[in-house]
């Protein structure tokens, strides 16, 4: 038995979204960690209730009456560690993704050296940026002071210099900084987290220190000119995240005591495990993809290369009053299977936002949820491509190549069919070339990357338990022949010897049937030049594994065009909603 | 589960917080009657701050600035006074840009705060102090019908309520607005014409209260001097039967209209007896009724609010509850069924009820 599994301690892992609170239980089966069950309920921080550990007594209590297994004593305690009676549970950790996006403030010298770096920063966090200040900055001292008094930021991020470099500027910078801090009122001093010069440090700790609310200094993320290294900011980031939600609910207290203090924010933790499994599987690109209410986050790896984004301007709750500031209702509604006024898309948004946790009661309301999510998703893909380093990125505007798409949210996850989860993912991501789709049905990797703090051999083991649901593997050939044309003539060949033919148009959308579990050589011959993923009019063969859904042939176009008149456009999307199963 | 609830109740005694924007003054206590228009606490906002750079006016090294310093910090300054100089004949002096009072020196600087203006927080309702919240607000115990709404753009008044409805689906016609409703609350249905708003803003009413609004409006509604609460949402919908009924029948009294729409993620929210914006109409009352309920958990029998994001709420009563049900659209969720005021008895997501009590 590996060293990080001492006996086998069973796990608790709760995530604290901003409508639903999930707790899963893990233990061990046979030798191997399991998932063995999932609690949920409504989140409680809103209401009459405002209080989140609530929610995760409620979640546990719904998990012990799936289990018939006792988690918490009779006054809703958690028993932890286990009893020699069998109730309780070892361990456990958290994530947290609930509450508003944190104001913060940027500081750094230069725009393009330690401003990018600390925005790369906040990308990967939940936060929303008022005011970034540098050597740049045209307003007057007491200006930049008023107005960071003003703004009230929860949180500053500070870099600038490099090890070795000057001081004077940034020393500058800061004095304007740790005045206006001084300058409020106690209670609302921000955090801050300081990633520059590290010469600076010392003198930051004795000046910022006495003034912030928190201070963190943490390694310069631009050691030098040419280098960035952003992973030990981003870890005490997400611990200063945790402490500035702890200001706001004091209840996280708790559950720090509970979980010996592995609270994460659940970005950072679906992060971590994402990189983890692009690690584990021999550097292979992953992306995890998570629609959530509070924010849409990414997680892009590439072996140790992690590349987290979190958008909280398209959550699928309370930010959908705000989404027309990024798109437009046409492009909204043209994701609409069925006709309907802009004027009810636009309601729908708006009542959403006030009412986060609703669930669509009817084929119209579940059709909008859809269409906004394949927007926002779509939105925060292209963002998240125009935010890789130009290696990972392609020509056009063809999205970056990832062996594996990991999608979550309740939006996906509650999607009545399969073939919708599918068609949702296809649309909005629109992968190109050869894709491997899967769903975390149980929104599992960020309890698992909160896992792997206290138990390495855990998150491996339950991911090769088959606990994400595979979708399908997608072939999306990229081409610029004309719509009706055959771009690619695959052959599929059964373990049973049985093949399956087929050629493909362009702008088809095609299921090459094979059972779920079922393995089969895919055989792709381009036509035209296209690309399946091998390159320019490259054949080749590959392995794949069946779904409900199949091997599915995406030739519909990279990017994917709709008819501009309506009734073109549902009566296609309709058609392709029946092609994947309905 | 935990169900969210919607007040919409005759008579209630309410506990309702107040709070001042930063730390204040209280200027009331515990156990005074207050009327909606007093001043319960008062806060400085607004200040702003002068950086004076005394090192580099003098053009001497910041290390020497302390020496010629003529103020303390906490000192009032008026403007045009000295704040520093140097000696001799050659000396120079620094003069404070504006009258205010010193609150740091340091690095070779001085900073004075100026300006700001008093911020009086009203009661909002009549009632009784019934606790102080450091120096930041107070709770105010008080008697009343009182009904929630959806949206407010954050404003608070008090007046007499008049009606434009005659029916609770209507559409809020802006040339029903004269001058004999100068200095009133209205109660209005749908707003679909930013008109509503500007007539109301010539003729200076207290405050509307409207059945539901066009979103496109939200910035026209947050621009207006007065309350605007929103009962049912976005985009047209009916008031709800009971609502309208309770509403309509206090026409021509003296209402709180309190459309304030607490940030619920933020620290203080924490210590809001109320999240929604409501109105609140005050009676007298021999003996004091009962506080509404805070928290609730669902289960037959309640009266329900059923809410539709694509059509109007409808309300009924919880008949049963099911852990897990099959949706008409094909989604599991746990459900409830229940009976509408129609007789028709629907399926309905846990998620999407509201317990209307």
């Amino acid at each position: 038995m590996p060293a990080s599994l001492v006996d086998g301690n069973s796990l608790l892992a709760v995530d604290i979204g901003a409508v639903t609170t999930r707790a899963a239980y893990f233990d061990v089966v046979e030798g191997q960690y399991r998932l063995i069950g999932m609690g949920q309920c409504p989140t409680t921080n809103d209401g009459g209730v405002r209080n989140l550990v609530l929610g995760v007594q409620l979640a546990v209590e719904n998990l012990q009456n799936l289990l018939g297994k006792q988690f918490m004593d009779e006054e809703g305690r958690l028993l932890i560690p286990s009893q020699p009676d069998g109730a309780g549970v070892d361990g456990m950790v958290a994530t947290l993704s609930a509450g508003a996006p944190i104001k913060t403030l940027l500081v750094g010298l230069l725009p393009e050296v330690s401003l990018k770096s600390i925005e790369k920063l906040v990308h990967a966090s939940y936060a929303r940026v008022l005011d970034t200040i540098s050597l740049n900055d045209s307003r007057r001292l007491d200006e930049q002071v008023n107005a960071v008094i003003r703004q009230s930021p929860e949180l500053i991020l500070i870099a600038g210099g490099v090890d070795g470099g000057a001081t004077h500027s940034i020393n500058s910078i800061i004095e304007t900084i740790g005045l206006a801090a001084y300058l409020m009122p106690d209670g609302q001093r921000p955090a801050m987290l300081y990633a520059g010069n590290r010469a600076l440090a010392g003198g930051i700790r004795a000046t910022l220190g006495k003034i912030a609310s928190e201070l963190v200094i943490c390694p310069n993320v631009r050691p030098s000119l040419d280098v960035e290294d952003l992973a030990p900011a981003q870890r005490e980031l997400a611990k200063l995240t945790i402490n500035i939600r702890q200001r706001q609910m004091p209840e996280i207290e708790e559950l720090r005591v509970l979980t010996g203090g592995v609270v994460l924010p659940t970005a950072y933790a679906q992060g971590r495990m994402t990189r983890f499994l692009s690690v584990d599987g021999e550097n292979k690109h992953i992306l995890s993809v998570d629609v959530g209410a509070s924010a849409v986050s990414m997680a892009a790896a590439f072996g140790e290369s992690l590349y987290l984004n979190v958008f909280p301007q398209f959550g699928l709750g309370e930010p959908l009053a705000g989404l027309l500031k990024y798109t437009t209702l046409d492009e909204v509604a043209r994701w609409l299977p069925v006709e309907m006024p802009l004027e009810s898309v636009r309601d729908f948004l708006y009542q959403k936002s006030l009412y986060p946790q609703h669930l669509p009661a009817t084929h119209e309301e579940l059709f909008l949820e859809q269409a906004i999510a394949r927007q926002n998703l779509l939105l925060a893909a292209q963002a998240m491509t125009q935010r890789l380093p130009g290696r990972y990125r392609r020509t056009g505007s063809l999205f970056p190549n990832f062996e594996l798409i990991l999608a979550s949210g309740s939006v996906l996850t509650n999607a009545p069919t399969l073939g919708q989860k599918l068609l949702l993912l296809l649309d909005a991501l629109q992968p190109a070339g050869i894709t491997t789709l899967a769903i975390d049905q149980n929104n599992l990797l960020p309890m698992l990357g909160a896992a792997a703090e206290v138990n390495s051999l855990l998150p491996v083991q339950v991911i090769a338990s088959g606990a994400l649901a595979y979708l399908a593997t997608v072939i999306s050939p990229v081409s610029n022949s004309a719509y009706g044309t055959p771009i690619v003539r695959a052959k599929l060949i059964r373990e049973d010897g049985t093949t399956l033919t087929s050629e493909v148009n362009m702008g088809n959308l095609q299921i090459l049937p094979l059972e779920n579990g079922q393995t089969a050589r895919l055989e792709l011959r381009p036509l035209r030049n296209a690309d399946v993923g091998l390159g320019p009019g490259r054949a080749g063969a590959l392995d794949v594994i069946g779904s409900s859904l199949g091997v599915v042939i995406d030739a519909r176009g990279r990017p994917l065009r709709l008819p501009s008149d309506a009734g073109g456009r549902v009566k296609l999307l309709k058609k392709w909603l029946k092609t994947v199963g309905g | 589960m935990f169900a969210p609830l919607i007040h919409i109740l005759p008579l209630a005694t309410i506990l309702r917080t107040r709070l001042l924007p930063v730390e204040g003054k209280i200027i009331i206590g515990i156990g005074q009657k207050v009327n909606p228009t007093d001043t319960v606490a008062e806060a400085v906002v607004g200040r702003k701050h002068l950086v004076v750079d005394v090192a580099q006016k003098l053009n001497i090294p910041q290390r020497d600035v302390p020496r010629f310093i003529k103020v303390k910090k906490g000192q009032q300054v008026s403007k045009e006074e000295v704040l520093a100089e140097t000696p001799g004949l050659f000396g120079k002096d620094v003069l404070s840009p504006a009258a205010g009072t010193i609150v740091a020196i340091g690095s070779g600087k001085i900073v004075i705060e100026t300006g700001g203006a008093i911020f009086e927080l009203r009661a909002g309702i009549p009632g009784v102090i019934a606790q102080t919240i450091g120096t930041r607000g107070v709770v105010i115990r008080a008697t009343g019908g009182l009904i929630q709404g959806v949206w407010g753009n954050g404003k608070l008044d008090y007046g007499t309520m008049q009606s434009l409805m005659e029916g609770p689906d209507e559409l809020f016609d802006p040339t029903r607005i004269d001058v004999s409703l100068r200095g009133t609350i209205l109660l209005g249905g749908h707003v679909e014409s930013q008109k509503v708003f500007q007539n109301a803003t010539d003729l200076a009413v207290r405050g509307l209260i409207v059945t539901s609004m066009n979103p496109a409006l939200l910035q026209a509604a947050l621009q207006v001097p007065f309350p605007v609460l929103v009962l049912e949402g976005f985009g047209r919908r009916p008031m709800t039967p009971a609502t309208y009924k309770l509403l309509s029948t206090n026409v021509k009294r003296d209402i709180s209209l309190n459309a304030e729409m607490p940030n619920r993620h933020s620290p203080l929210a924490r210590q809001e007896t109320s999240l929604r914006p409501e109105v609140f109409i005050p009676l007298p009352v021999s003996q004091e009724p009962p506080e509404p309920r805070q928290v609730e958990t669902f289960a037959p029998g309640q009266p329900v609010r059923v809410m539709f994001l694509s059509k109007p709420a409808r309300h009924g009563t919880i008949v049963q509850l099911r852990p897990m049900a099959l949706l008409p659209n094909g989604l599991q969720a746990s459900a409830a069924e229940v009976r509408l005021e129609t007789g028709e008895q629907i399926l309905a997501p846990l998620t999407n009820l509201e317990v209307v009590g």
